[in-house]
């Protein structure tokens, strides 16, 4: 790939990009797509989100999964962070604790790809029949 | 924080937070005056004078999963180890803006990181607000923006996956220009 030095580089790029895209969108809708959530706040932050987060980005395009990877905020669980919440399309959401680059991997391999479970999920509270 | 750049990741969430549309960011890396400043104002809703006076203890904060708020706090700690100083001024409505200045020379002073990653992922992830991002080094200086970005991408998304590596790589560049990666 050719250097991306200039705003008109930027330019060059764009129909590359606008084909990607109309791949993609193609494809699903947004709704079926894997949503992934990595929160970063300070917590989070500080105990390497942004890596993770990178990983994700890079990794996901490369293995030519459909995703999309936003940040969030601090979900309350400071002591396990970096925290990822996974969303499989008709799925209920999933949050992962602990994740680094290695268990990102594990992540896409494993759950994403086989919606096998994988260690290190934080449950979530339990809904009470007060609350339905 | 490892780095300068998660700093600036975290201290802009608190923009974002507080619904800014324009934020500008700048990073002002002085070699021969021995500093590194970096300065984040944002037109968010700002804060009233008694919560900006309380903003930088590490038990203030305006979220309801936790009770501390470290982001503030941690980024003043970390520029006052170096000698360096700490400020920050709002006004409710107008906005907020602070600065932290580093004395770059400091055996404390933290390595800067990916800066142009941080810069990146910031404007691919909030693409609706109108980032400025200066970076001087030595009075060389280069300029990125939001708007400047969506025009040449014209009107590609710019929360893309497929756009992220590219703006990366885009201000990556410019950045090795300056010879950021030098400095440490």
């Amino acid at each position: 790939m050719t250097k991306v030095k200039s705003l008109a580089d930027l330019k060059k790029m764009k129909e590359t990009l606008q084909a990607k895209i109309d791949l993609r969108e193609k494809g699903e809708a947004a709704e079926n797509l894997v949503q992934i959530k990595v929160a970063m706040a300070t917590c989070g932050i500080a105990s390497g989100a942004k890596n993770v987060m990178d990983f994700l980005l890079e990794e996901l395009e490369k293995r030519g999964i459909n995703a999309v990877v936003t940040q969030t905020g601090c979900m309350g669980y400071c002591y396990a962070e970096p925290t990822i919440e996974v969303k499989l399309p008709n799925a209920d959401p999933v949050v992962f604790g602990y994740v680094d680059t290695k268990k990102a991997d594990e992540i896409i391999e494993r759950y994403i790809k086989n919606g096998e479970l994988v260690d290190g999920i934080i449950p979530v509270n339990y809904e009470s029949i007060d609350n339905k | 924080m490892k780095d300068l750049s998660l700093h600036i990741l975290d201290i802009v969430q608190n923009s974002v937070v507080a619904n800014a549309k324009v934020i500008q960011i700048t990073l002002d890396i002085n070699t021969t005056n021995d500093y590194i400043e970096l300065a984040v104002s944002d037109n968010g809703k700002g804060m009233d004078k008694d919560f900006l006076q309380r903003v930088v203890d590490p038990f203030t904060t305006t979220r309801t999963t936790r009770k501390v708020g470290l982001g503030i706090p941690l980024l003043k700690q970390n520029a006052e180890l170096t000698g360096g100083t700490f400020s920050i001024d709002s006004e409710p409505g107008v906005g907020t803006a602070l600065k932290a200045r580093f004395v770059r020379s400091h055996i404390d002073c933290l390595p800067l990181g990916d800066i142009g990653g941080t810069i990146a992922l910031l404007m691919c992830s909030y693409p609706e607000i109108e980032f400025t991002v200066k970076t001087v080094v030595n009075s060389h200086e280069f300029l990125v923006s939001t708007s400047e970005l969506r025009e040449a991408l014209e009107g590609l998304p710019l929360n893309d996956p497929s756009v992220y590596p590219v703006v990366k790589e885009y201000i990556n560049s410019n950045l090795d220009e300056l010879q950021i990666t030098n400095l440490g």
